[in-house]
């Protein structure tokens, strides 16, 4: 097909591949100044680095997406190098979307570096040549069905950092209500502009206080601690993930049966338990239970974010191990 | 009201909030005086609990996955049977242990049924207590709303019927609402009637939640019945041949339990021709099998077969699965007779230039000889080295076709009546002809398409007359996919209903207050998170808070 396009394709990929690590970078900068005592309501100049460069990064993102597309002369996600192109591309566009509405800068350090990553292992392992696609994948499913997938990934993935950062904010909370320390509890009720000061007070005063309680009391101070303090509470984080993983098993439901009628029209079959399908499946099943888990009685709201990161890494595996190593009538990486 | 609350619910308690709760307890269980019905109560109970499901969830999960790990014979038959020649230790206690039929096998069964009787058991008794509360008025006003989160206390200049035309109006049609009053006597003695106000929209999450659960019940039993009836045969063709959908026609058939042989449709499909597109590289873009319907009952109709579109005829459905080449040989023996003549499938290995292999098996047509077996490697287009050597295939169409045949004689096995593989050749009981030339190798005899080729030992010649192409076709009668497809429809709207409609309650208290003004209370309940909770208790009661659009409203709704 039209190799030109193609190469600039890889080389706008190449290019928010280097937006995603200065906008790492910048959030990271932003993230860690918490670590250091910053005033959690200062003016937060990194960040709005990061988020500009992010844009930059997404649009770049989008622009080789859609010359890989014309390079190719159909839609860009028929092999794992452009999925993974579509999944991050649908990640980063997840966190823009919600930040518009709320304030997610925090997980800008991990988006980018998620993307980043999938991108550096797309380029350097998974890349193919811009091309037609064999007779198996000619089929408007191939838009519905993979679109779609790459959607959830890239929906999955951003609950899945949310739901790493709830966990460790779970933690930080029930350390703080385990061992009540005058230093850190009245910014655990959301006065985080007296900590900025009090952070490094509280390090020297903690001392003495901590002297006389025990020693766990004084993970209030850790730089980690210090980071997740002015960040929404646990239960809010859930929320947010609970809301995103709902979305997501929803397309994902939708993968399997869009899946299911591709597959009928091209093996005969709808159901097969090939490698894919099984992993597909137990995906669906292990993030159903994660649903059923929250409306369950018994179950402490930070155990839920456990089933969707096992979820999240069954959706790792499906793409990464099970494309490449398992012989699957899904093996489309064209490696 | 609801006299049924499923166990382990989150929701169930809060319902509890204004409803009676002395029904959501099951009775404890005691273990001494339970009695074999009191057992299989508790059994039932524990069965249907949202914990056991969830176990069951997870074992599902689990059991599941040794199906991604180990081969399985109704995928890939051929790797089982790899396995089983690399792993012969193994291999037998795996299968045991059913590991190379997981989907089908009683553990994997036992808990997805297991699954689903706790799923009926638990859906059932809620769609019961779901269609009595669709008919049931809304909930009765909580006394105090203080416990609320969701509260809000406002006074307004409007009279009370002018605050209720107000909040109807912003209610609209998605509320269920009941108006009531209460008396209270004031601390002045005097009595006093407070008008109040019970809304609840959203039933159709727990609509969505129950027809998902049913859509995912109904998913099961219609693919059980196609399994029961649904028939599936495999076939290999060469370009101009036909067959029948017939049992005896095709190369392998299986059928469910309750197939039904008279009610196979009477077609037969002709091969016309096969054609395919390869890029440069020899990547595949297109494969069309051009075919003849032909049926009893209505003229032939010629049409094409591609991988992603499949014939249909009037209940089955025949795919494309493979392809091809298929050469024409003809073999004469040691007298100078035909002793074999026609088309001979070979299978293309996975390779670029699709190598197929394949075997000319040569019956004894005349007394006295041995049967003849010549093992076979088709190069579509051949690498020859400078020593003329063919070495591997760079393309996968018939550029320079070179056929590479290694001679056997002995018994092929063909009168023994057992089955065996077509396409290799079983040398157990056969010995390999050397090469006349030099002994200490086999022979070997290179064809081109219309060359001849003699037999060394004076075996007899063989000619390569053609090379045809082969299609594989799959001929499917499965009449629960429609059914399969509709209850997948079903289920992810339902799916989508559960999650994402808000169900809502909204109670008010509009108290006549001094001077002509009312208080206003009101408290709103969500099922689950919802965060545009307030949001909607700020919409409803926003007309209160500004006077002039709220006469406006009450005029357009007088």
């Amino acid at each position: 097909m039209n190799t030109d396009l193609g190469t600039i394709s890889t080389l706008l990929v190449y290019g928010a591949m280097a937006c995603y690590v200065v906008a790492m970078i910048a959030f990271a900068v932003d993230v860690s100044a918490l670590g250091v005592g910053a005033k959690a309501d200062r003016r937060r100049r990194a960040a709005g680095i990061g988020m500009s460069v992010i844009h930059l990064a997404a649009v770049v993102h989008l622009a080789a997406i859609v010359l890989r597309a014309l390079a190719a002369g159909r839609v860009p996600w028929a092999n794992m190098y452009e999925f993974t192109l579509m999944f991050t591309f649908f990640l980063v566009a997840v966190f823009l979307g919600i930040q518009r509405r709320k304030d997610v800068r925090y997980l800008g350090v991990g988006v980018a570096m998620l993307a980043f990553l999938a991108l550096f292992l797309a380029i350097s392992v998974l890349y193919v040549e811009a091309d037609g696609v064999q007779p198996a994948l000619q089929s408007y499913w191939l838009v519905i069905h993979v679109s779609v997938a790459t959607l959830a990934t890239g929906l999955f993935g951003f609950s899945a950092l949310i739901s790493v950062v709830q966990l460790l904010q779970g933690r930080r909370e029930s350390c703080a209500t385990d061992h009540p320390d005058p230093a850190i509890v009245p910014g655990a009720e959301g006065d985080g502009a007296t900590d900025g000061d009090g952070g490094g007070a509280a390090g020297k005063a903690g001392h003495p206080g901590g002297g006389v309680a025990t020693a766990p009391a004084r993970t209030g101070t850790t730089v980690l601690n210090r980071v997740l303090q002015p960040l929404p509470a646990a239960a809010d984080l859930e929320r947010l993930a609970y809301r995103l993983n709902a979305v997501a098993f929803v397309a994902w439901t939708f993968v399997l049966v869009a899946g299911a009628i591709w597959a009928e029209h091209a093996w005969g079959r709808p159901w097969g338990w090939d490698p894919k399908e099984t992993w597909s499946f137990v995906i669906w099943v292990i993030y159903a239970a994660y649903l059923h888990a929250r409306v369950t009685t018994g179950w402490a709201a930070q155990k839920f974010a456990y089933f969707a990161l096992v979820g999240f890494m069954a959706l790792l595996a499906n793409f990464y191990v099970v494309n490449i190593f398992f012989n699957s009538r899904h093996s489309y990486s064209g490696l | 009201m609801a006299t049924y609350h499923p166990e382990g619910l989150k929701t169930a308690a809060e319902e509890t909030l204004v409803e009676d709760r002395s029904s959501s307890k099951p009775p404890t269980p005691q273990g001494v005086s339970l009695g074999l019905k009191g057992w299989l109560r508790w059994m039932w109970r524990q069965l249907t609990s949202m914990r056991v499901a969830l176990l069951l969830l997870l074992l599902l999960a689990g059991v599941a996955l040794p199906g991604a790990f180990f081969p399985q014979r109704s995928v890939d038959p051929n790797a089982v049977a790899e396995y089983f020649q690399d792993h012969p230790d193994s291999a037998p206690v795996l299968d045991k242990l059913h590991l190379f039929d997981v989907f089908s096998s009683p553990w994997f069964s036992a808990v997805y049924l297991l699954l689903f009787i706790s799923l009926i058991g638990c859906i059932v008794p809620r769609t019961l207590s779901h269609l009595k509360n669709l008919r049931a008025r809304p909930p009765r006003v909580p006394r105090r709303f203080a416990r609320f989160p969701v509260r809000t206390e406002l006074r307004t200049a409007m009279p009370p019927e002018q605050v209720q035309q107000a909040l109807a109006g912003t209610l609209g049609r998605r509320y269920r609402r009941e108006w009531g009053t209460e008396s209270v006597t004031t601390t002045a003695g005097r009595e006093r009637t407070i008008r109040t106000l019970s809304a609840e929209r959203g039933t159709g999450r727990e609509t969505g939640n129950l027809i998902f659960h049913l859509a995912l019940v109904g998913l099961l039993v219609v693919t059980a019945w196609g399994s029961l009836v649904h028939y599936r045969g495999q076939i290999v063709i060469v370009e101009g041949d036909t067959f029948v959908n017939s049992p005896v026609d095709y190369d392998s058939f299986d059928t469910g339990a309750w197939y039904d042989a008279e009610g196979m449709e009477p077609f037969r499909i002709r091969l016309d021709d096969f054609s395919s597109v390869f890029t440069e590289l020899g990547d595949a873009r297109d494969f069309t099998a051009d075919v003849t319907l032909m049926r009893s009952d209505a003229p032939d109709r010629e049409q094409t077969i591609q991988v992603n579109h499949p014939l249909e005829t009037n209940s089955t459905r025949v795919y494309l699965s493979g392809n091809g080449y298929a050469p024409d040989v003809t073999v004469t023996d040691a007298d100078g007779e035909v002793a074999f003549s026609g088309p001979v499938i070979f299978l293309p290995d996975d390779d670029i230039g699709y190598t197929s292999n394949g075997a000319i098996m040569v019956p004894d047509t005349s007394a006295g000889l041995d049967q003849l077996g010549l093992n076979g490697t088709l190069l579509p287009t051949a690498v020859i080295t400078p020593g003329g050597q063919p070495v591997m295939s760079s393309y996968p169409e018939l550029n320079d076709p070179v056929l590479v045949l290694n001679v056997y004689t002995g018994d092929l096995g063909l009168d023994d009546g057992i089955p065996q593989n077509l396409y290799t050749l079983d040398t157990t009981n056969l010995t390999e002809v050397p090469d006349p030339d030099d002994p200490s190798q086999p022979a070997q005899v290179l064809l081109r398409p219309g060359e001849t080729a003699e037999l060394p030992d004076g075996l007899g010649t063989i000619t390569l007359n053609d090379i045809p192409r082969f299609a594989a076709l799959d001929v499917r009668y499965d009449p629960s996919i429609p059914w399969m497809g509709v209850f997948a429809g079903i289920a992810i709207a339902a799916l989508a209903a559960s999650l994402f409609l808000p169900r809502r309650r909204l109670w008010a208290r509009i108290i006549p207050g001094p001077g002509g003004t009312t208080v206003v209370t009101a408290a709103a309940l969500a099922r689950g998170d919802d965060p545009g909770l307030r949001a909607e208790l700020d919409r409803v009661l926003a007309p209160l808070s500004i006077d002039q659009p709220a006469d406006e409203q009450t005029k357009e709704n007088l």
